[in-house]
């Protein structure tokens, strides 16, 4: 018999919400639902896309899974622990096997510090190497990451984008981190340096096999670079599944329209006749029943009423319409 | 083809650090047909906001200046206007679009009257009559019941509307040139192509210019008519978007196109371009692109190529383009 | 935003060069001078600050004596020469315990948030609703009028500004990324505090401390001329002044210069700091 193998990550039920606190309760302000009720698995190695547009609660989720921003209730089970409840040494763990990278390549590193330095404090903290290999070991991850030995002594500030985000990636990488949570790590790039950080992360995923979640708006990037994708409609995942099939086969009308506004690089496709019309309502005041009912040109009187619609159970891809998957049309 | 609206020739643009003068735009050329969407392609650092920014004399520091060229607008050179005459120019024949409508729209004063005001500044209208044009704009670029919105402020607007309303300001004069410097980079994708739409319904019904600033080339072959690719400050080249971008001669250009993550399968390397953009200051001698090019030889890092026909309406600026018909490759 | 950021990378050259901001230069070539002169009163000044000569009261600057006279016969270039030596003790005490202190409680404050910033900004504003000089007087009077009671006063009231404009600061660079990055990283609260946000967030009150101590000095003067700071008869330029203001008609020379004195070294301070504020990129 098979046996499946343990996730390394699995987030169940998860919510996130800010504000909503008052002692007068008339005056209490309506909490923002950033993460409504989101479950996903990540499996050792494995390279989760987390896809949707601004205020769709993807950076929120990211950062809630590394327990660097609040949650209000849920499970993360990293590694076989829940660190939704982790104790101190639970947490001291969750830190010594995840890492993170920003979107701001210089915004992530601490200017005053040589970039050197800021690699050799990752190691000396979570004693990594002996102190005597720490210069060894620097001059390695920077290889590692592209970059001559040399730049150990430059600061952000001399630096180009890409190479800052190479150090950040280096910076991570120091970890030794299992999982890795890139929150839009090549949207601030030049699309020529864009692949090169890209290509990096790939040859880093073969090498070291680090599961990454790897949150972005660019679909492009994502069917590059994923094995599975989640997409966000405002703090709930809509659609999730293989990269390839969700990409070749949207089955919630949000995807489909998403994949289908994106530019394509084709000079002999014009725009799209209908774009999807409207814009994200505000999170803080959620329509009822289905979130993008509003906007959904194949919406039935039962998308707007009621409990949102769930994430199927049938097989890996998964959405969370009530149309069947034939039905949609955008 | 007939006059066209705008002709931009050697227009450049220096910036004085520290006692030292560095070229940011250089010698940049290029006409803007009637109702034509030109796009302005390049990566941070190619001078392609600078440009357009020069074009109204609105550049943001005082350490920089146009150093020469000229911009025949309806047969005047602006470059020549003195600051009252540049006024006019500004929100009367040329209108700006911005990528963060937010810090460009007055805080203060409701978006109708922003545009009323405008009117009333550029044309000689009544009150009533002002307010009732920008009525009319807020319909057309969209704003759902603009007799009510008329009185909204900037920051009861969503982003896609607020970049409406900023649309709508920059119309306001009815002008002949929209100069849009990355209208749609902040906003949503979803939104985007809501207002890639609008722009393009705008140049049809209005028969606006539109000069299109971006660094994504899936917009440009949406949406433009001919493209201008800039890197280090010049356009290396510029011709039909189907010709530029389809088969495009200067190996900047084909680099730019094969490394968009969406050309190839997923899990295949992404194809690059070696190297970092130039940054001001470090400017390479001769060909701005040589220490990246795959096609460089010794000629390409001394001399610096002029931009020159390669074909019907499409010039490129490289000693060694790419061929793609056997007519280009014997030249 | 990238102009900002290689003007703050090439502050350091600059310096190194002899391309800083001339005001820098200027205000560290007074406070050299004022420090030299302190440094070597004892072999500087021509006469004993506190000697009385009862044959030369009230005279006039002349060549024995340079700058005159007091009301005792001491010579007032010699008292301001040593007098130097207590006003930079002064500028100094008098801002390094408040900077210290201020600094601690508002990273504090900032980068714990929650009660302990509450709490203390409540204290904040109990020590502002005082009137500054009140306040100092009152603590003093309390503790013995003299130096040490001076320095203990200006922690006690001084380090709210340092306070604040900290914590402020601190706000700001906590939500940056690379804070999150060294919180991500499981850096401890202290590392992430000294090592990473308070080196960011100190600048403005190096700056800040620079024009601080101008009215410090000012402070320390005026406490001293109100008979609660320095004692007579230990030469200090506020005490000059007060004992010499019931000749400032018949002998103007008397607080005149050690007036010069506290304008010169205060201006020192300030140039210094708006120096300091330009090359380092810092706006108050």
């Amino acid at each position: 018999m098979n046996v499946k193998p343990a996730p390394l990550l699995e987030v169940t039920g998860l919510n996130v919400h800010f504000g909503g606190t008052g002692f007068i309760p008339g005056l209490r302000t309506p909490p923002l639902r950033a993460v409504n009720d989101v479950s996903l698995a990540v499996m050792p190695g494995e390279t989760l896309g987390l896809v949707g547009e601004s205020g769709s609660g993807k950076s929120t989720l990211g950062r809630a899974i590394l327990r660097l921003g609040e949650l209000t209730s849920g499970e993360i089970v990293f590694d076989g622990t829940d660190m939704a409840r982790a104790t101190v040494g639970d947490l001291n763990r969750l830190r010594r096997q995840s890492a993170m990278i920003f979107q701001d390549p210089y915004g992530a590193l601490n200017p005053r510090m040589r970039v050197g330095d800021a690699i050799a404090e990752v190691l000396r903290v979570h004693r990594k190497v002996p102190s005597s290999r720490i210069g060894s070991r620097i001059a390695e991850l920077l290889n590692l990451v592209g970059l001559d030995a040399g730049y150990a002594n430059s600061r952000p500030l001399d630096l180009s984008g890409g190479q800052c985000q190479r150090i950040g990636i280096a910076r991570a990488l120091a970890v030794e981190p299992k999982l890795i949570v890139a929150d839009e790590c090549v949207a601030a790039l030049d699309v020529s340096i864009q692949g090169q950080i890209l290509n990096l992360l790939m040859d880093l995923r073969e090498q070291i096999g680090m599961a990454i979640i790897f949150i972005a708006h660019d679909l492009a990037i994502v069917r590059r670079l994923c094995d599975r994708v989640a997409v966000m409609y405002l703090g709930r995942i809509v659609e999730t599944g293989p990269t390839e099939e969700v990409f070749t086969e949207p089955r919630h009308p949000y995807t489909a329209s998403l994949l289908r506004a994106i530019p394509d690089i084709d000079p002999d496709r014009g725009l799209p006749e209908n774009p999807l019309a409207g814009e994200p309502p505000s999170p803080i005041a959620l329509p009822c029943g289905c979130a993008f009912h509003p906007r959904c040109p194949n919406a039935l009187p039962d998308c707007s009423t009621g409990e949102p619609p769930r994430l199927g159970r049938d097989g890996p891809h998964r959405a969370a319409c009530i149309l069947p998957p034939g039905e949609i049309r955008i | 083809m007939s006059e066209p609206i705008l002709s931009v020739r050697d227009l450049s643009v220096v910036a004085q650090v520290e006692g030292t003068t560095h070229t940011i735009v250089d010698q940049v050329s290029f006409d803007l047909q009637r109702g034509e969407i030109l796009g302005l392609v390049g990566e941070s650092g190619s001078g392609k906001s600078m440009t357009s920014r020069a074009l109204i004399r609105l550049l943001q520091s005082s350490r920089l200046s146009v150093s020469g060229g000229s911009a025949i607008l309806k047969g005047e050179d602006i470059f020549t206007f003195d600051e009252r005459a540049m006024r006019d120019v500004r929100g009367g024949s040329i209108g700006m679009i911005f990528q963060n409508p937010s810090s460009h729209l007055d805080p203060v004063m409701s978006i109708g009257k922003q545009i009323a005001e405008s009117i009333r500044f550029h044309k000689a209208v009544s009150r009533k009559e002002a307010r009732g044009r920008a009525v009319e704009i807020l319909r057309q670029v969209g704003i759902p019941d603009p007799e009510r919105r008329y009185n909204a402020y900037a920051h009861e607007f969503s982003g896609g509307m607020r970049q409406r309303a900023m649309i709508a300001v920059a119309l306001a004069c009815d002008p002949d040139i929209l100069i849009a410097d990355e209208p749609t980079t902040a906003l949503d994708v979803t939104v985007q192509a809501q207002i890639l739409k609008l722009l393009t319904d705008l140049r049809d019904t209005r028969g606006v210019s539109i000069i299109f600033i971006t660094h994504d080339l899936g917009i440009v072959s949406q949406i433009c008519d001919r493209v201008a690719v800039m890197y280090g400050g010049r356009i290396v080249e510029l011709g039909g978007k189907r010709e530029v971008i389809g088969s495009g001669r200067h190996p900047y250009t084909a680099g730019l196109v094969a490394c968009q993550p969406a050309e190839g399968h997923p899990g295949e390397r992404v194809r690059t371009i070696n190297g970092q953009p130039p940054r001001i200051g470090h400017m390479p001698a001769g060909c701005r692109f040589h220490p990246r090019c795959p096609r460089v030889d010794e000629w390409c890092s001394t001399v610096c190529p002029d931009l020159v026909t390669s074909g019907p309406g499409h010039q490129v600026a490289c000693h060694h383009p790419i061929p793609h018909t056997p007519a280009e490759a014997a030249t | 935003m990238t102009l900002a950021r290689t003007q703050t990378a090439r502050a350091g050259f600059r310096l190194a060069f002899g391309g800083g901001p001339l005001p820098l230069y200027l205000g560290g070539a007074i406070l050299l001078i004022w420090f030299a002169l302190a440094v070597m009163a004892p072999l500087l000044a021509p006469y004993d600050p506190i000697f009385q000569d009862g044959t030369a009261r009230l005279q006039p600057p002349n060549s024995v004596h340079w700058f005159g006279t007091d009301n005792f016969g001491r010579d007032i270039l010699s008292r301001i020469v040593w007098g130097a030596r207590i006003d930079l003790q002064i500028a100094l005490f008098g801002v390094v315990f408040p900077f210290l202190i201020g600094t601690t409680l508002g990273s504090c404050a900032g980068y714990f948030g929650g009660w302990i910033d509450t709490v203390l900004m409540r204290i904040i504003d109990v020590v502002l609703a005082f009137p500054f000089l009140v306040l100092m007087m009152a603590i003093i009077v309390i503790l013995k009028p003299g130096l040490s009671s001076f320095y203990v006063a200006m922690a006690l009231v001084g380090w709210v500004s340092y306070a604040r404009l900290v914590r402020a600061q601190i706000l700001v660079i906590k939500s940056s990324d690379f804070v999150l990055a060294a919180t991500s990283l499981g850096y401890s609260h202290s590392r992430i505090m000294f090592r990473h946000l308070l080196p960011n967030a100190i600048l403005g009150s190096v700056v800040f401390s620079m024009s601080d101590a101008v009215l410090v000095l000012l402070n320390g003067a005026a406490i001293s001329y109100l008979g609660l700071g320095v004692q007579p008869p230990t030469a200090e330029w506020g005490i000059m002044i007060a004992e010499g203001q019931s000749f400032i008609t018949s002998a103007w020379w008397i607080t005149t210069f050690p007036g010069i004195a506290i304008v010169t070294l205060a201006m020192g301070f300030s140039l210094l700091a708006d120096g300091l504020g330009e090359l380092l990129g810092v706006r108050e």
